[in-house]
């Protein structure tokens, strides 16, 4: 049914000059990375004086380092994918129909 | 670090008080709520405490009050709760108290046995009435029937009708008695004088329409109006007999009309005037109620410190002379300003002249463990504390819990939207956490969840983070940056050729190398057909990669823990030696897994090695023949070398630490530290406190001499076989516990699949209808969704992800470091009291 594969939402986002969006990993990763650092390293030390100071300052580093990590994981393990999606054609078809419209 | 990192320093005290003073510096240490009295006479008997009486009569107090409180409930007047705290109240004042208890109990009890005595008397004039109402239209149609038909038989009925006593040699003369009796036992009644007179009586009756109350119990009851006819005496005392025993009531009825008129009108203007003073005795009792009602909290709450004051006196050692009271107490050693306050207000209260003392003693003793939490930290540290309170001063895992178990749960968890539903939910209750704080505290189900209201916000919050990485959102995904795979440059010959076309990520135009979806899972795969070939190699390395960072964490807080108890010779040869195993073990799998997410890319992949094959065949010394198949150049002699490390470590766990101790222990010295019991006896005047001229405390003892004496003999075989155990806990513990991280592999799998198929047997049928139809259905389909959403998915598979988290915290990451062979801290406190009984 039409309504079947439509359904998973796929909105892409064009550039110009190709069939589609080409990010390398060189800027999420610069811009994670960054972002994490400045929390992880940067905010503890804004944290003002009190009875709590040291708790908010572990779990800030805490959750910084969680969460990048996870977010490396994800994005080296697709870096170089040894395998591809295995698609019906008619997802195929109407990925390709989407690409190509604009 | 806050005093959460570690437990706070606690140190032992004793405490002088003056007889008089003793009583009002309890009662503020109690409203303090900082220390933890110890028990001075564990052998004498409760009953030979010195203050055994006192106690005895606030428990008479108390009894007293729960009979008053019971009262009121029964009268349904609300109790008032002004949300006043009172000090405990002097002893002069108990007096007082008990006083006004004692007046008011004995008050309810008069009232409550007037009041029985009346109702009963009510219960009975009424019944009265309905008979001689009732027995009327019996007598009646008796004399109708009997008229119809027998004309002798109506004579003498009627002379029965009209009470003539001379019936000048009738035979038959029929006496009768009345009476009520419930309307349930009316049938067998009737059958058992059928039986008992064998047929020789005539009962009629008839049913009383309104229900009567009973007075002792207060329900209400039907009954039945009955008369009975019988002839001779013998009937009469048989009658009578059953009677009782269907403890039927049987009341006196006159037989002429005119009788029965006179007795119904006074039975009804006695009903009347007993009707008033019911009345007026229920408004009496209703405003001695009310009245109590208004004060009841506030006695409970004076008398049940009254209580706990006389059972913290009872730990109390009376001195030689009689004086003073000398109590010996556990308490923060930051805080000990404060209790000197408390102290010196307790005896300005009392009246003494003589202050109270407080001197600080060293002790053998391993102290509580006390760590300072506010509302949110305390939930975290609770689940630390289920599984064993932190010993003494060693590092407390709960600040990192704190992230750590959300975010460990999360990765379970796994999906956006079950995570923002669960995120709602928890930041409802904290929001309005004041409002709920006070209702419902009967149902224990949903007080265990608003007492994890900030885990489950976290928890939350953290999914909605795992579930945009996994790309899951209620089990579909979202496209935000584009996705990384382009189908453009597939012939559309193929795709009409071939049903499934698998995508070569070698060929350019389909994926352009090293630019993976930035944020998260690229969202092709939600609808690719091996997505779950491609996650579970993503997840379970991803699981592995988590568990040994955590693992390794667990090892480094161990260190902190040896520093702290100034033991180097752990520090080195327990420490290291861990850490380099666990390293070059499962470190080095982490970094070949990295290595090789980076280095083979699809274009070599089919020489690819599979990494649970190389880390096999490095603990076999096996190599491959060809240089394609290493990941690395020098890989062999990197392995070899790393394989020797790791087995050096054992022997360093097993034989480094107990040499060292047979060592000491030979030449003479005690690395263990020494300590003695120092008591600072001697009052003074205006002194308070004996500060800190015995020096800087010693540091407390290493936790594995707590709470001995000082060891004379030295077993060197216990020693080793207690590091043996360790260290083949630790050894076997590293490989099993790496994979038991695969779990977080294992449930989120689970997760993602149920959601999927509630996603494809429920919501997509329903949406899969068109038009009118497809309306209605889906407006049927979506609540069974919904309902299911949250049954399933989030309270079962959350209660399954929290479990799971937790063991991976008692377990995995805790036995890397904790000991947990501490108690408690549990101050004697006013306010704890209070939630207790509440």
């Amino acid at each position: 049914m039409v309504t079947n594969e439509v359904l998973c939402s796929v909105l892409v986002s064009y550039d110009d000059t190709s069939h589609f969006k080409m990010v390398g990993v060189a800027i999420p990763l610069v811009v994670v990375t960054l972002f994490w650092l400045i929390i992880g390293a940067g905010v503890p030390w804004a944290i003002p004086k009190g009875p709590n100071r040291g708790v908010i300052q572990t779990m800030i580093v805490t959750t910084a380092v969680c969460c990048y990590v996870f977010w490396l994981v994800a994005t080296l393990s697709q870096l170089n994918p040894l395998i591809g999606p295995q698609l019906k054609n008619t997802v195929i078809k109407y990925i390709k129909w989407s690409e190509t419209e604009k | 670090m806050g005093s959460l990192f570690r437990s706070e320093e606690m140190t032992l005290a004793q405490l002088f008080l003056q007889s008089e003073a003793a009583y009002a510096c309890v009662s503020e240490l109690g409203e303090l709520g900082l220390v933890q009295f110890r028990d001075l006479n564990p052998d004498v008997n409760a009953f030979q405490r010195k203050f055994v009486n006192e106690v005895r009569r606030c428990d008479e107090m108390e009894r007293k009050l729960r009979f008053l409180e019971k009262e009121i409930r029964k009268a349904g007047i609300p109790i008032v709760d002004t949300g006043e705290n009172p000090d405990a109240p002097p002893p002069r004042e108990m007096i007082d108290l008990e006083a006004t208890f004692e007046k008011l109990e004995n008050e309810m009890k008069e009232v409550n046995t007037n009041q029985e005595a009346l109702k009963r008397n009510f219960l009975e004039l009424t019944e009265l009435k309905h008979i001689l109402r009732k027995t009327q239209s019996f007598f009646e149609e008796a004399e109708f029937h009997h008229q119809m038909q027998d004309p002798a038989l109506a004579e003498e009925s009627h002379a029965l009708l009209l009470g003539d006593e001379e019936r000048g040699g009738q035979p038959m003369r029929l006496g009768f008695v009345a009476g009520v009796i419930n309307r349930e036992r009316l049938p067998t009644f009737e059958r058992m004088l059928w039986r008992a007179c064998r047929g020789n009586v005539f009962l009629r009756q008839t049913e009383i329409e309104t229900p009567l109350e009973d007075p002792v119990t207060g329900d209400q009851v039907h009954k039945c109006v009955f008369i009975i006819f019988f002839q001779g005496d013998q009937l009469k005392s048989r009658v009578k007999k059953i009677c009782e025993g269907f403890r039927a009531t049987l009341y006196p009825c006159p037989e002429t009309p005119a009788e029965r008129r006179e007795m119904a009108i006074g039975v009804m203007t006695r009903i009347e005037d007993l009707q008033t003073v019911l009345n007026q005795t229920q408004d009496h009792r209703h405003r001695v109620l009310v009245s109590a009602a208004k004060n009841i909290r506030v006695w409970f709450i004076k008398a049940r410190k009254i209580k706990a004051i006389y059972h913290t006196l009872n730990l109390f050692n009376l001195d030689v002379t009689q004086k003073c009271l000398i109590a010996e107490c556990w308490c923060p050693v930051a805080d000990l300003e404060r209790i000197q306050l408390a102290l010196r207000r307790g005896t300005e209260h009392s009246g003494s002249s003589v202050p109270s003392i407080l001197n600080r003693m060293t002790t053998k003793q391993a102290p509580p463990t006390y760590h300072k939490t506010n509302k949110f930290t305390s939930a975290f540290q609770a689940i630390v504390d289920s599984y064993g309170v932190a010993s003494y001063c060693e590092v407390n895992p709960a600040p990192f819990t704190i992230i750590t178990f959300p975010f460990l749960f999360a990765v379970m968890f796994g999906d956006a939207g079950h995570g923002l539903i669960m995120a709602l939910f928890g930041l409802w209750m904290v929001w309005r956490e004041k409002q709920l704080m006070n209702q419902r505290k009967d149902d224990g189900t949903w007080a265990i969840f608003f007492g994890g209201r900030y885990i489950i916000l976290l928890m939350g919050a953290f999914s909605i983070y795992t579930g945009f990485i996994y790309n899951d959102f209620f089990s579909k995904s979202l496209n935000i940056f584009g996705s990384s795979w382009s189908m453009a440059n597939i012939s559309d010959e193929d795709i009409e050729k071939y049903d499934m076309i698998e995508l070569d990520p070698n060929v350019t135009s389909i994926y352009k190398p090293r630019s993976p979806y930035p944020f998260g899972l690229d969202p092709i795969w939600n609808m690719a057909e091996n997505k779950i070939t491609f996650l579970n190699s993503f997840k379970m390395k991803m699981s592995v990669i988590l568990g040994v960072l955590q693992m390794s964490f667990g090892i480094c807080l161990s260190l902190s823990n040896y520093r702290f108890f100034k033991d180097p010779v752990s520090s080195v040869s327990v420490f290291i030696p861990q850490l380099l195993f666990l390293l070059c073990i499962f470190g080095y799998m982490v970094a070949i897994i990295f290595y090789k997410w980076i280095a083979y890319d699809a274009s070599i992949s089919y020489k690819a090695p599979s990494l649970l094959i190389t880390m096999i065949n490095m603990f076999l010394f096996k190599f491959p023949e060809s240089q394609d198949d290493y990941l690395y150049s020098g890989q062999k002699g990197f392995q070899i070398f790393l394989v020797l490390l790791a087995v050096a470590c054992v022997p360093c766990m097993l034989f480094i630490k107990p040499y060292f101790a047979w060592r000491a222990h030979k030449s003479g010295k005690r690395t263990f530290g020494t300590v003695q019991m120092q008591v600072n006896g001697a009052a003074e005047d205006t002194a308070v406190i004996m500060d800190q001229d015995e020096g800087e405390m010693p540091p407390p003892p290493p936790e594995g001499v707590s709470g001995h004496k000082e060891e004379e003999e030295f077993d060197i075989g216990e020693l080793l076989i207690y590091q043996a155990i360790h260290t083949i806990e630790f050894c076997l513990g590293c490989i099993s516990h790496t994979a038991s991280y695969l779990r977080l592999w294992a449930l989120s799998l689970a997760h993602a699949q149920l959601s999927e198929v509630l996603w494809s047997m429920v919501l997509h049928i329903g949406l899969g209808f068109q038009g009118w139809v497809g309306a209605v259905v889906t407006t049927l389909v979506f609540p069974a969704f919904a309902v299911l959403t949250i049954a399933i998915l989030l309270v079962m598979e959350g209660l399954s992800a929290f479990l799971h988290a937790l063991r991976l915290h008692w377990v995995e990451f805790q036995s890397k470091f904790y000991k947990g062979e501490g108690h408690q801290f549990v101050p004697f406190s006013f306010e704890a009291l209070m939630e207790d009984h509440n």
